[in-house]
């Protein structure tokens, strides 16, 4: 949609401040949703779309308050909705440019069901989800994908359950574009709001997100600056999958259908050994391969890690219903009220 | 039809047709129907199904059935006891035997009356061998048996050949009661359009049984029943179901807004959007959720975008939206919530009618969260009640409730098309570009706030569930200002009964009995109330529409009567109601809970005895 918005508008050139509301931002100092709303804000700005445009939906959670920091249309909403509220929006106004706030456990605990559905229908709308593998607003329990053996208020002898990782569960739903991004790399964040934007249909952007309060540290080993070259695999469609301090580790396929990480020079590998990162295969294996990595072992992905083109649920609808009205004999409600078996009564 | 028979001129007569699941006696009684609407009778019907879709087959569990009543004059209900009994297995007799009126005819497939059959059914011994059934006039038809040899050289194959026995007996009926074969046979052409060999076979049958009848001695006579006298126009039967969706596209139409429903199936409410589901000409979108909950939610997003937004459930599914209904309270967003009450709690009896979730209506929701809510009353007038539905939610901006039951929706009735340009215009609250907009600023006489449509221009705000700043819609957290906003939300549902009609009373001002109701209970109540009005009885009824908020001389009507008995399908929820609200009046209750409609007998019963008590 946003292309025809853009066609059809010629909007004076807003910046990031345009999207500021006046409202008092109350997330804790340091929480990294300061950094995402940062993001957006610049995201929005680069989007060309009209302001008036916007619909930015959440539910619940510290998070979800984002709507109203936000000077768009915004709608926050009850705990774990936000997917099925913005399906609504969406389907009743394709015009509209969709963003959707979620917490962890307001997307894959309570609204886990509306998550996997949104996606599988592919409505276009962009669901950025901030995991911070707790929750954060009702003070510290564990989330849906809380490490297991996370010692919280409600695990106090460590959570015996297994986490969810929800990429695994997006591409489980057939999600059409997936992508990560950390909450203090702004420009990265941004440049994904954007590619989930353009993309027609569901977009999910994973943001790994610091609660300082109840689970600070969760991303350490990604986020840290001694670390995180080592730990972090910046994706671009078309470019090797290099990383490290060095520039001189990559990932091979092995024998087993694994990923390997190698290191480029050393046993022979060279840099033509290294795999491509191909974003618009329609076949998910790689995606899968991809974003289920976690740190040590292996770096964690970042950026576009699928973005495979399809029609979205609205373009269907609207078409659905041009199709059917183009040889309807029904046009209004009087036709149908006379229609089919009617008798007079003189 | 030059026959020297005995004709037996009848004000009103029902029928009901049983059988099997597979029987087909739900198209029988529609075709039945259809043809006595269409040759001028009023006609009510009643279909029951078993709750089972596979009991097994011959077994009482899985009989189902159809009611029908049609008369010379307006006919309210069903009826309560029938005049001819169709028994296509001893199942469908023994579940039935009960509703057959004393000297009434008796139908019954003689074939399917095996010592198998009978076992199955739970007799002990054959029923059509016991004196049991001196009394009425049974006929034995051996309908299996001849419409096999009718179509025995027609190429049908043996299924097909069975399947179409349920037109013999239409046929038989179509006789006894002096009516027309071309309406069915027009509607199998147009059916079978495909399958021509289908059609001749069913029109022999239809017209085997009706030859049958004409000449086997077993019946006596045959009954007339002159067309009633109606109104004149246009007329089509409809379901309530068929009648809730039309009303909601109408207040869609006459609001000029787009039509939203966001919903999921559930026994009776899912006809509704299924026909929603198929008016894509009108340009209804539908969508189809994965729960309850995301169909109400889907609803309330597209009620924000600038939808006519409605969902359509029925009592478990409305416990399940009640969370999301809170938050359309809170922002003040259009929404019809549909709910076709079936008898509970729980799963509870998903196919049986029931007055039950009244409460779950008026209350059950989190917080005080008031929200109109309102009553349809018979097939027909489901349009009315939605179309008022839509009207409520989109002028006053509120979430409304409107209460079916599955009694109404699955019913049917001859209903006097109305006019698009008769139905009240709808005027819906919108702010425009360029408006000054503050999204809690309000209308001095609704107290409605306005509805921007994200996509205008210059109108961008942020709504949500959590209180609001009075006016500005702030989030706000003052604890005077959670007064002011509780008041406002309570004030501005009550100032909808500013906008409602009075509530009417059917007889004397000052009778001795006053008869409460609400909802799907009206034929009966209406029915029995006239017939005691006709006997001479000082008796009134006063049927309510609109539950919440009450219409404004509802208890100035209460406090005329000296007696005053409210019936409902539920232990007494509309009459705690009543009593919470107008706490010195004294009022007695009738209730019933087993999954069936009042009967008009057992009601004059009970009137009669408040009649008598001093
Ligand atoms: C129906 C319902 N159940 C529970 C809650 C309480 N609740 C609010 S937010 C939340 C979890 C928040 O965690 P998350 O979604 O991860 O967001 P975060 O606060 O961490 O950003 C819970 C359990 C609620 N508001 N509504
Ligand atoms: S509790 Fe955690 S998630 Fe919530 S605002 Fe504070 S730091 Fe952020």
């Amino acid at each position: 949609m946003t292309d025809t918005i853009l066609k059809s508008f010629r909007p004076e050139k807003l910046t990031p401040k345009d999207f500021k509301s006046d409202q008092e931002v109350k997330w804790c100092p340091g929480c990294g949703d300061h950094g995402v709303l940062n993001s957006v804000q610049k995201a929005m700005a680069a989007m060309d779309v009209p302001k008036e445009k916007f619909a930015v939906i959440s539910g619940i959670g510290c998070s979800s308050r984002f709507p109203y920091y936000m000077n768009t249309y915004g709608f926050h909403t009850i705990h774990g909705r936000a997917a099925a509220i913005a399906s609504g929006v969406k389907s009743a106004n394709p015009d509209l440019e969709i963003l959707q706030i979620s917490g962890d456990g307001d997307a894959l605990a309570i609204g886990g069901n509306h998550f996997i559905h949104a996606i599988r229908r592919n409505i276009d709308m962009t669901i950025i989800l901030f995991n911070n593998e707790i929750y954060g607003l009702t003070k510290g329990q564990y989330s849906p994908t809380s490490k297991q053996g996370m010692v919280t208020k409600t695990s106090p002898f460590g959570t015996i359950e297994q986490p969810f990782h929800p990429a695994e569960l997006a591409l489980g739903a057939q999600s059409k574009f997936y992508s990560r991004t950390i909450d203090t790399n702004i420009k990265l964040t941004t440049e994904l709001i954007l590619a989930g934007s353009k993309h027609k249909g569901t977009s999910i952007i994973e943001v790994l997100q610091n609660c300082v309060i109840y689970n600070d540290g969760a991303h350490t080993l990604i986020t840290d600056k001694e670390t995180k070259d080592d730990f972090q695999l910046l994706l671009h469609h078309g470019e090797r999958m290099i990383f490290g301090k060095q520039r001189n580790k990559g990932l091979v396929l092995g024998g087993n259908g694994k990923l390997i990480v190698v290191t480029i020079g050393e046993f022979g590998i060279a840099e033509q050994d290294v795999l491509i990162h191909d974003a618009h295969n329609p076949d998910p294996h790689m995606a899968w391969l991809l974003s289920n990595m976690s740190a040590p072992e292996y770096p964690v992905a970042l950026g576009v890690i699928r973005d495979v083109s399809a029609l979205s649920y609205e373009e269907k609808l609207v078409q659905q219903i041009k199709d059917v009205q183009a040889t309807a004999t029904i046009k209004c409600m009087d036709d149908l009220l006379n229609s089919g078996d009617t008798w007079d009564v003189k | 039809m030059t026959q020297k028979i005995k004709i037996i001129e009848r004000e009103e007569v029902v029928i009901r047709f049983s059988g099997d699941s597979g029987d087909g006696m739900q198209l029988t009684g529609t075709q039945f129907s259809d043809t006595s609407a269409l040759f001028g009778n009023d006609v009510a019907t009643f279909p029951d199904y078993p709750a089972e879709i596979r009991a097994p087959q011959g077994t009482v569990g899985g009989v189902s059935g159809f009611q029908l009543h049609f008369g010379h004059m307006e006919v309210n209900t069903p009826g309560d006891f029938a005049d001819v009994l169709v028994a296509m297995n001893p199942a469908a007799l023994k579940a039935n035997l009960k509703w057959v009126k004393a000297s009434g005819t008796i139908i019954v497939n003689e074939d399917s009356f095996t010592a198998k059959g009978i076992e199955k059914a739970g007799y002990d011994s054959n029923p059509l061998e016991d004196e049991k059934l001196a009394d009425y006039n049974l006929i034995k038809a051996r309908v299996t048996s001849l419409t096999k040899e009718c179509l025995k050289d027609s190429g049908l194959d043996q299924k097909s050949i069975l399947r179409s026995k349920n037109m013999f007996t239409l046929g038989m009926v179509y006789w006894m009661f002096d009516r027309p074969l071309d309406h069915t046979e027009e509607f199998l052409e147009n059916k079978f359009k495909k399958y021509p060999l289908v059609v001749e076979g069913n029109k022999m049958v239809l017209r085997a049984g009706y030859n049958f009848a004409k000449t086997i001695e077993a019946l006596p006579y045959n009954f007339s029943v002159a067309p009633a006298k109606i109104k004149k126009g246009t007329y089509r039967n409809i379901t309530g179901n068929k009648a809730t969706a039309w009303g909601l596209i109408a207040a869609a139409e006459k609001a000029g807004l787009e039509l939203f429903c966001g919903s999921y199936p559930i026994t009776p409410a899912t006809e509704i959007f299924q026909e929603l589901a198929a008016r894509k000409d009108l340009g209804v979108k539908t969508f189809q959720a994965e729960d309850e909950i995301a169909g109400i939610c889907t609803s309330i997003g597209a009620s924000f975008a600038g939808c006519f937004a409605v969902t359509t459930t029925s009592g478990p599914g409305l416990a399940l939206k009640t969370e999301a209904a809170g938050l359309a309270v809170m922002t003040e967003l259009p929404l019809v919530i549909v709910n076709v009450q079936r008898g509970g709690p729980s799963t509870g009896l998903p196919t049986k009618t029931e007055q039950s979730d009244l409460m779950q209506a008026i209350h059950g929701r989190s917080g005080e969260c008031p929200m109109p809510v309102i009553a349809a009353s018979t097939p027909s007038n489901c349009f009315e009640y939605a179309f008022r539905a839509g009207k409520i939610a989109l002028e006053h901006m509120t979430p409304v409730i409107l209460l079916t039951d599955g009694f109404i929706a699955n019913g049917a009735e001859p209903w006097r098309i109305p006019k698009m340009s008769d139905l009240s215009p709808i005027n819906v609250p919108l702010a425009k570009e360029g408006d000054d907009y503050q999204p809690y600023a309000r209308d001095a006489e609704k107290l409605n706030r306005r509805w921007a449509v994200p996509g205008t221009k210059g109108l961008e705000h942020r709504i949500g569930g959590l209180e609001k700043m009075d006016v500005t819609g702030e989030v706000s957290y003052v604890p005077e200002n959670h007064q002011v906003m509780t008041d406002i939300r309570s004030e501005r549902i009550r100032r909808v009964a500013n906008y409602i009609p009075d509530l009417p009373v059917k007889g004397n001002e000052e009778a001795d009995v006053l008869v409460v109701g609400w909802g799907g209970t009206y034929g009966h109540l209406t029915t029995a109330v006239r017939e005691l009005q006709k006997e001479g009885k000082d008796i009134a009824l006063a049927h309510f529409h609109y539950i919440f908020p009450l219409p404004k001389n509802t208890e100035e009507v209460l406090k005329r009567y000296k007696k005053v008995i409210i019936c409902e399908l539920n232990e007494g929820q509309f009459a705690e109601y009543l009593r919470a609200s107008f706490q010195d009046i004294k009022f007695k209750q009738y209730n019933k809970l087993q999954g069936l409609p009042f009967t008009v007998i057992e009601l004059k019963e009970r009137f009669n005895q408040l009649l008598e008590e001093k």
